[in-house]
């Protein structure tokens, strides 16, 4: 590709108020957000969360039923699809079966002098490693090499924003991380702002800047993927974003270090607010990733169930004196076996207190 | 749905509906001169109920149209059995011709090919040879809408009640049968409308004595229009309406309920 | 040798009757039609010759096979009538066929676009005159195109022209009669392709920029072409071998096979041509049936 040129004079998305209604249910609900330039962001949620319904609108696809969408300062809530400086890679790729990988990739640039349109339709193709194909038909190529052109169509237009719906939903395992590595270094070079939606949350962690967490049509958290993890400000965020721990307890008093003692059934533990800020007494829970528990001398008692080997680590299930469970996991070593007796504790900055 | 798409869609159905619109509103016309409105008037419908000839010739339609969409579902879901379960045989693409064709070969010539048949077996013309040629050219419509649903019906069921047991009789009639009724009924229904509506055919093979309505009609229809047939026409429309209203109202209940 | 399985035995059990069937009432008969069609009139009954002497033996069979001959054939290549009639044929549904491509494209492109609940409803509108008499819909059209006729009063009315036009026993008559009554048979097959498109590909081209008429010339209709096809098959077909509608609408000079083999047959009783005329018919249609016997098929499972 000649010249990726940065999108110098487009500022990013800017969301507000964002809306849609379909009959009584709302799918999206109040969305504010802003991204910067060039910025790589993930929606991710389950489905039905209203992340597609999101990216539709961004698209122009769904009229808002309330709420403004600007892109560069301009705003683009009115356009039709077609006006818009906004161009989407769709989940099926919707490749045009009845046309070459080079008409494909070349329909966005109708009006483009023709030998502009020939070059900017080969650099394309070198961009995403597909030269040579550019006379096959979308149904003679795989599936990685079709997620490729889906892409490199999508970028003709040099758009100020690319929209992707689950753009490694329909490849392989294998394929996904493979691609998942690509698609990172294609928007590095361009600079061009990506907004991808995914229901995987690993996904979303490799390739975001910056991940939005949707539940029921709204925004629950944003933020970068390490942020996300480590602070959750849910229990959802942080059941979505990976294994996790919930120890229920009572608020114990703040100290000055920024831990709060919460007071379980089995003892004391300290963890970090989690920004809530409940107040003293309030039903809470802790939320510790299994790989922040450790099992040793102290904290509070339990009883190993078993011990599954994962090669990079061991988990383990844990039981406490009052029946629940909860898992811990480390790398693999010497360690309590399955029915021994040991006791787990965590280090206060790695447990989160979050709302019941 | 834009402008362009909604006057299409509008002129589109206002073409396919205006001229029964046309008949319907003619057949209460008090006055037999089509261009003169003479009041609102039931008197075609009278004259029509003592039209002996005419409701002769209705029930011979029915009678032949009962017999022959039974014989060609009968023979058009043995047929579709035949295709869809028992996969490759000999003579397959034969068989494929035999069922089908009748569907695409032009009327005229079912018509006159069967007649020489049976003026060649001796075989009397009546309301059996009619039978026969409606059922001859239904089978193919009837095995259609049967392959279809047995296309689409989960197979593992039959294999489900073969692995506990059941025999292929016993398969066929508790499991592929009762799976297939709405598709039998519907194609059941396909093949008495055909017969219902058939002149060309029926006017070759029909003999003394059994005149079809559509002939009766068409016979009448040469002589110019007739206010009569206006009326018989709206309660034929009015007939079929209701019969495929209904069929779609059982289809959408059992598509609700069972997909 | 091992007893067939009974499944087998099943299997053939389940085929019997109908090829029995067929055999008896199809297959025999065109048979007969061709060998008919191979004759020379005759005044007996029937009335052509030669009969197969059934009981003559090998000596029946080859007397038989001298006495055939192609007159029929060569009178329908030769004749003024039969040439006129074979291109009206073509013609009429050749014209109707192009007619109803461009009448029947925006109808199911508008019923592939209208909103997801009212598509059941408009399909079944579409369909419901394909249940109506097929007579009665083309006699519903002699009182509208007829000289006293409806169209007429309402364009006098309307000022539209000063003299009653004649429609009816026209060409036109003809040709508005095949394009009324084969409109569904081009619609639904359209409709049920284009339904069938991933409407993803129409947002990926409005995406890239594309106007809703580039949309629809570049993406909707080139994907749409084999429904096109198919219904152009489904309605050509039996067009060419249409008997009622250049009978009833049509005029003395409106000459179409369907009409011929008819007169023949029933006016002036010439078996043999008649027979001639079946299988010329025949012989025409059976490419477009080849061609398109899936869709033959698959067209007619809509309603």
């Amino acid at each position: 590709m000649g010249d990726p040129a940065p999108h110098l004079d487009t500022a990013g998305l800017t969301l507000r108020g964002l809306t849609k209604r379909f009959g009584t249910h709302l799918a999206v609900d109040g969305i504010d957000l802003a991204l910067s330039e060039g910025e790589f962001f993930c929606l991710l949620g389950p489905s039905g969360c209203g992340k597609s319904t999101l990216l539709r609108m961004i698209a122009g696809f769904e009229p808002p039923s309330a709420g403004t969408i600007r892109l560069g300062g301009q705003d683009i809530t009115g356009l039709p699809p077609h006006r818009r400086p906004v161009n989407m890679m769709f989940q099926s790729y919707a490749l045009f079966p009845h046309m070459s990988v080079a008409a494909n990739i070349g329909y966005g640039l109708k009006g483009r002098p023709r030998a502009e349109a020939a070059a900017r339709v080969d650099g394309l193709l070198r961009l995403v490693r597909l030269d040579g194909l550019g006379d096959r038909r979308p149904e003679t190529l795989s599936g990685g090499q079709r997620q490729r052109v889906a892409l490199a169509r999508a970028l003709a237009r040099e758009p100020g924003l690319l929209l992707l719906d689950e753009p490694l939903g329909a490849l392989d395992r294998g394929l996904r991380e493979e691609t998942q590595g690509e698609l990172r270094a294609v928007q590095r070079r361009l600079r061009t702002g990506f907004v991808v939606v995914t229901h995987d949350p690993e996904e979303a962690m490799m390739l975001a800047d910056r991940i939005g967490v949707m539940e029921r049509g709204r925004l629950v958290q944003v933020g970068p993927p390490a942020e996300l993890y480590r602070r959750p400000a849910s229990r959802y965020v942080a059941g979505l974003l990976g294994d996790v721990n919930l120890i229920p307890g009572r608020l114990g008093p703040a100290s000055p270090d920024g831990t709060r003692a919460v007071v379980t059934v089995h003892g004391t533990v300290r963890a970090t607010d989690g920004g809530s800020s409940p107040a003293e007494g309030a039903e809470v829970v802790v939320a510790v990733r299994p790989e922040s528990v450790r099992l040793g001398a102290e904290g509070l008692p339990a009883t190993v169930l078993d011990a599954t080997f994962l090669g990079d680590r061991v988990r383990r299930g844990l039981r406490l004196p009052d029946g629940s469970a909860l898992r811990a996991s480390a790398p693999p070593g010497d360690g309590p076996e399955p029915g021994a007796a040991t006791r787990l504790s965590f280090a206060p900055a790695d447990a989160v207190i979050l709302p019941a | 749905m834009t402008a362009v798409t909604r006057t299409a869609l509008t002129l589109g159905l206002a073409f396919l509906y205006a001229p029964i619109a046309v008949l319907v509103a003619y057949s209460f016309n008090a006055s037999n001169l089509v261009t003169v409105w003479g009041g609102f008037s039931l008197r075609w419908y009278a004259a029509l109920f003592s039209d002996a000839p005419l409701i002769a010739s209705a029930l011979v339609s029915l009678e032949v149209a009962i017999l022959a969409s039974l014989i060609a579902t009968i023979l058009g879901t043995l047929a579709a059995l035949a295709f869809e379960r028992h996969g490759r045989f000999r003579g397959r693409a034969l068989f494929t011709g035999l069922v089908y064709g009748p569907m695409v070969m032009p009327e005229v010539m079912i018509g006159l090919s069967l007649l020489l048949t049976f003026i060649g077996i001796g075989l009397d013309r009546g309301i059996a040879t009619i039978v026969i040629a409606h059922a001859t050219f239904c089978t193919g419509f009837v095995a259609v809408v049967v392959s279809a649903r047995l296309r689409g019906m989960d197979r593992t069921l039959e294999e489900a009640a073969a692995d506990l047991g059941a025999g292929p009789w016993r398969v066929l009639a508790t499991i592929t049968l009762p799976l297939l009724a709405p598709a039998i009924l519907a194609g059941g229904l396909l093949a008495f409308t055909l017969s219902l509506d058939d002149l060309v055919i029926a006017s070759f093979v029909s003999g003394p004595g059994a005149t079809t309505l559509p002939m009766r009609l068409y016979s009448q229809v040469r002589l110019g229009v007739n206010p009569e047939i206006n009326a018989a026409s709206t309660l034929l429309v009015g007939l079929i309406t209701l019969a495929v209203l209904a069929a779609s109202w059982l289809t959408a209940r059992r598509g609700g309920a069972g997909g | 040798m091992a007893a067939p399985r009974p499944d087998r035995i099943a299997a053939r059990l389940v085929r019997l009757p109908p090829l029995l069937w067929l055999c008896a009432f199809f297959l025999l008969p065109f048979a007969i039609t061709l060998k008919i069609s191979l004759s020379e009139p005759a005044t007996a009954i029937p009335p052509y010759l030669p009969v197969l002497d059934w009981q003559g033996g090998l000596d029946g069979w080859s007397s038989f096979l001298e006495a055939l001959n192609f007159t029929n054939y060569l009178t329908l290549a030769r004749d003024d009538l039969y040439q006129a009639a074979t291109l009206g044929s073509l013609a009429y549904a050749g014209a109707a066929t192009a007619l109803l491509v461009l009448l029947g494209t925006p109808i199911a492109y508008a019923l592939a676009r209208a909103p997801r609940r009212w598509q059941p409803v408009l399909v079944a509108l579409v369909v419901v005159p394909f249940w109506t008499s097929f007579l009665i819909r083309i006699y519903a059209w002699i009182a509208i195109l007829k000289q006293e006729g409806l169209a007429n009063l309402v364009l006098l009315k309307l000022g539209v022209i000063a003299h009653p036009l004649v429609i009816l026993n026209t060409d036109a008559a003809v040709m508005i009669g095949l394009t009324y009554a084969y409109l569904p048979f081009m619609v639904l097959p359209l409709y049920a392709v284009m339904d069938r498109l991933d409407p993803s590909l129409r947002e990926a081209a409005a995406d890239l920029g594309a106007s809703p008429a580039r949309i629809f010339w570049t993406v909707t209709l080139p994907l749409s072409l084999p429904g096109i096809a198919a219904g152009a098959a489904l309605c050509f077909v039996p067009m060419v071998g249409e008997f009622v509608i250049p009978d009833l609408l049509g005029g003395s000079e409106t000459l179409m096979l369907g009409r011929v083999l008819w007169s023949e047959f029933f006016s002036n009783r010439d078996w043999p041509l008649a027979a001639a005329v079946a299988v010329l018919l025949l012989a025409i249609v059976v490419g477009p049936v080849v061609l398109f016997r899936e869709s033959l098929r698959g067209g007619e499972d809509t309603p």
